[in-house]
């Protein structure tokens, strides 16, 4: 970062500069880099054991697999549902629009109790599906249900400005050159909407692989079967076993940085779709 | 501002408009079938666990809550929740505030990496930033031993929870502030600056108030999103009730103990708390977007 | 107050914005800074502002050295291309913002400051405006309220940057012509950065053309249109045809047309020059005519009034080039020219320039304004 070379007109760049650096480094950096520090101090063999034994491999394979059919689930609807609030009318429109947003706002503990009343076998949804032999609650299903309640406002409020601001002039000239709503969706809308999907559905990821406390009371927690890897984290420190925990907290965040990694470089995608359609 | 559409958000018209127009219409079976998939996963994934709070937390009537309000852990783990909004708030607003000025309104190198990293801990697990202050605060962390030695107390106590608190939430004001103080430019405070203005001034009478709607929107964000934290603050609380259970907290703990109506009646409390967020957060958006000045 | 600049140099990056410019601003012009995008007008109104610095050089403002006052003191105007009302105020607490901004010493009394904001918006004629906030203005009156707010400080210099660009051509011929008659009820020193050659012309005492950080003329509008002292102003600056060649012996030698004698002192046999005429310059002789000139085909023919105005293709060695003549109908008539019509073309003024070897040809776009590269063989920038 390169300090200014000359005097600039407007004044407090530098202190604002250093703060935003010094606080950054503090709140955030630091702590994470002592995830790192840590378990650079495992030798190959300790890390190996607890980051990859077939508990903690069963929790990856659940969380990283949960939350990738969560975010696909949420990606179709979550388009589907920012179609609806864009292109027509509904009675309660815009409670529903306000209402999608009901995930950020909600505190994770308070879904997961309600997710797990609601699929629970005495539940409202459990039990109409409990005679078809379906439990949710208590198995990887109940995971996925939980998952997919916190990543959909990802989806539609990435896609819905978009298909805000998408100019009617592209689908009236795909009209008057022949082509019927459903080629116009396929040749013209999606591909416009590509980006933003794609954004959308790598932070409902992201945020689904990270989850814990919506999940906890609906997953059953059972090893290698419904445990996810949060909350293997929690569970080794609760045994004071900072090593183990650091170990799995490393791998997973090499896979966060990844996806920011990602999201990042779709967002200047997105960000270019826009400026060409202005 | 953008030209290209035709009216502003909710946008009630502009869909009507667009059912109008041949172009842009779907057969009415169409629509039919896409309402029912969007509006019913809605209802299914979203609404209903709603309602399933409140229904759960009247199930045994309006005496739960009588109990909930008079039960001292509860009382302890509200105050707990708002003192921990008193400190993380403010904090963010300090850093958002510094953020988006050396952002927006200067150019240096190494900007977008600066952007970059300040969205960090959104793609960062709760659990993990949890356990990261764990290693630099906790008794075996690297400030441990100095911090037991000074009579300090920051894992399982007020400060640690504040910390990881403010982790989670680092990038809600700050994001908001930087994007709309970009979209802003700095030609404003360049023409108060040749009119005179003192650097203060400047900031002062003519940077806030041009940025007031986007900074109250990141404050609510970071409100509700302190209010709720649950992963991050679970690791490092402790859960010493009546001392550092917040009211996330407080809920897991009467779940587990098999209260579920009095879990049920906290969860509702911040169920009102999140549906007046989203109340005053829809209403703060629509100034926002509409850029009215008045 | 008088402005100089004495070899400002500004680098952003790799690019060079201004290359050591030394211009003078004499008291009370009206002067125009004119020149395609990227030539570093702009930059220069805000090193005179104090709103960016310069890497090396001189401002003096009234004789005194600049360099290192702040914006604040150095008691400029400035109006912003996108006119930077700050929109949260009224359009009252926007033109007050300087006056309250002033030290409590300097500072004038509430009800002074009512009284002069009023003068200020009668004198933009926008009194009645006074309640409103930016957003509800039109594009010409923003700007006229920036204006405004611009001269309550009671500026030294008014500073412009692009003042007409973001309106639309009807407001912008109104607006131009008022800031004329502005200019010349207060006398004050301005400087107004544009690329619109026509708006220079029009408004300004002078002009400054900038092209790539350099100053390539300067001069009355009357002198910068008449007698262009590059090749770049006198394609920046009207419609122009060039004709590229050689000198031989004494003739300029276009292809294998002689264009006339080589009366430049700067342009030796052997040597190549570009030639430029504007289409109205032009002469049209028959094309049997013994007498020299450049053979050409009429390709469209256009007809205004008294005047006729020819699209021109060149022959031969000029195939591919296009000329434009603006001529008298008598003469279109005389020839009885139609579209595909052969005929010779004359340049009855001429002026030519030092040209850059044949190995350096760069296809001059006819259309965009952009600097001209001469080269050999015919060319032609007509800019409408």
């Amino acid at each position: 970062m390169s300090l200014p070379r000359s005097r600039r007109v407007l004044p407090g760049f530098t202190p604002t500069l250093l703060w935003t650096l010094i606080w950054l480094t503090a709140v955030v950096l630091l702590p994470l880099s002592a995830v790192f520090l840590k378990a650079s101090s495992l030798n190959a063999a300790a890390f190996a054991d607890a980051a990859f034994s077939p508990r903690v491999l069963a929790s990856y394979r659940l969380s990283f697999g949960a939350s990738l059919i969560a975010a696909s689930i949420n990606t179709v609807f979550g388009v589907i549902l920012a179609w609806n609030l864009v292109r027509y009318d509904f009675p309660g429109k815009r409670a529903v629009d306000a209402l999608v947003d009901l995930p950020f706002a909600l505190p994770t503990a308070v879904a997961g109790i309600a997710l797990s009343a609601l699929y629970s076998p005495n539940g409202w949804i459990g039990g109409l599906l409990a005679p078809f032999g379906i439990k949710v609650a208590f198995t990887p299903l109940g995971v996925l249900v939980a998952l997919i309640f916190i990543g959909l406002p990802f989806v539609v409020r990435t896609v819905q400005p978009i298909l805000e601001d998408f100019d009617t002039e592209y689908e009236e000239a795909a009209a008057s050159l022949g082509a019927g709503r459903l080629a116009t969706a396929r040749h013209v809308i999606l591909p416009a909407l590509m980006p933003a999907v794609a954004t959308g559905f790598a932070m409902a990821f992201a945020r689904a692989v990270g989850e814990y406390g919506s999940v906890i009371f609906i997953a059953g927690n059972i090893p290698k079967v419904s445990e996810i890897t949060p909350l293997l984290i929690i569970t080794k420190l609760e045994q004071y076993d900072y090593a183990g925990a650091t170990a799995i907290a490393a791998v997973m965040l090499v896979v966060s940085f990844i996806l920011l990694l990602i999201i990042n470089l779709l967002q200047a995608r997105v960000a270019a779709r826009g400026s060409r359609h202005a | 501002m953008s030209a290209v559409i035709d009216t502003p958000r909710p946008g009630q018209d502009r869909a009507r408009f667009l059912q109008t127009n041949t172009a842009t219409r779907e057969p009415w079976l169409v629509r039919l079938v896409l309402l029912v998939l969007g509006v019913g996963f809605f209802a299914i994934f979203l609404l209903l666990p709603l309602i399933t709070v409140f229904v759960e937390a009247l199930r045994k009537g309006l005496d739960t809550y009588g109990w909930a309000i008079h039960d001292s852990d509860v009382l302890s783990s509200i105050g707990l929740t708002f003192l921990t909004v008193l400190f993380v708030v403010p904090l963010n607003v300090l850093f958002g505030l510094a953020a988006g000025w050396a952002i927006a309104k200067f150019e240096f190198r190494g900007k977008q990496i600066l952007i970059t990293l300040i969205d960090l801990p959104f793609s960062v697990s709760p659990v993990i930033a949890g356990l990261s202050y764990m290693l630099v605060f906790g008794a075996r962390g690297w400030l441990g031993p100095w911090l037991i030695d000074h009579d300090l107390k920051v894992m399982f106590a007020v400060p640690g929870i504040v910390m990881a608190t403010t982790f989670v939430t680092f990038p809600f004001v700050a994001r908001e502030l930087i994007s709309l103080m970009q979209s802003q430019g700095r030609e404003e405070e360049e023409a108060a600056v040749v009119l005179g203005a003192s650097g203060l001034a400047t900031f002062v009478r003519v940077t806030l108030p041009n940025i007031r709607w986007g900074l109250i929107y990141g404050v609510i964000l970071c409100n509700a999103r302190a209010m709720g934290e649950f992963g991050a603050v679970s690791v490092v609380s402790g859960h010493i009730r009546g001392e550092t259970n917040t009211l996330p907290l407080e809920v897991e703990i009467l779940y587990n103990e098999y209260n579920f109506a009095g879990a049920f009646a906290v969860a509702s409390f911040l169920c009102v708390l999140a549906l007046v967020t989203l109340l005053v957060k829809w209403w703060v958006e629509r100034r926002v977007h509409s850029g009215d000045a008045s | 107050m008088s402005i100089r600049i004495s070899s400002i140099h500004k680098q952003f990056g790799t690019f060079t914005a201004l290359d050591s410019v030394t211009l003078d601003f004499p008291r009370g012009e009206l002067v125009a800074l004119l020149g395609p995008s990227g030539c570093g007008k702009t930059t220069l109104l805000r090193i005179i502002a104090g709103l960016e610095t310069a890497d090396s050089g001189e401002v003096f403002l009234d004789g005194r050295e600049a360099s290192n006052s702040s914006v604040r003191e150095r008691q400029v105007g400035f109006v912003f291309q996108h006119y930077a009302l700050f929109r949260h105020m009224t359009v009252f607490e926007n033109v007050a913002f300087g006056l309250r901004m002033k030290p409590r010493a300097e500072r004038p009394s509430d009800s002074d400051i009512r009284r002069r904001v009023h003068e200020l918006l009668d004198l933009v004629q926008l009194d009645w405006l006074a309640e409103r906030y930016p957003a509800q203005l039109s594009g010409g009156q923003r700007q006229r309220i920036a204006l405004a707010r611009a001269l309550a400080v009671e500026p030294q210099v008014l500073l412009l940057d692009e003042p007409f660009g973001a309106l639309d051509a009807k407001v912008r011929k109104e607006l131009r012509r008022w800031l004329r008659r502005l200019h010349d009820d207060l006398h004050i020193s301005s400087i107004f950065v544009t690329h619109d050659q026509e708006e220079a012309l029009e408004v300004a005492d002078r002009i400054v053309v900038m092209n790539h950080g350099k100053v390539e003329q300067q001069g009355t509008p009357e002198e910068v249109y008449s007698h262009p002292a590059s090749p770049f102003v006198y394609h920046f600056l009207g419609s122009v045809n060039f004709f590229h060649g050689r000198v031989e012996g004494n003739a300029l030698q276009v292809g294998d047309t002689d264009l006339g004698p080589n009366d430049s002192e700067e342009l030796n046999a052997g040597d190549h020059f570009v030639a430029c005429s504007r289409p109205h310059e032009l002469e049209l002789v028959p094309a049997d005519s013994a007498s020299a000139g450049l053979l050409v085909k009429v390709s469209r023919l256009f007809r205004f009034g008294a005047l006729a105005r020819l699209e021109l293709d060149g022959q031969g060695e000029q195939a591919g080039q296009i000329y434009e003549a603006e001529v008298p109908l008598t003469s279109v008539d005389a020839l009885a020219l139609q579209e595909g019509s052969l005929v010779r073309i004359r340049a009855g003024a001429l002026r030519v320039f030092p040209a850059a070897a044949p190995d350096e040809v760069l296809a001059t776009n006819p259309v965009a304004p952009v600097s001209v590269a001469p080269g050999p063989g015919l060319a032609s920038a007509v800019n409408a």
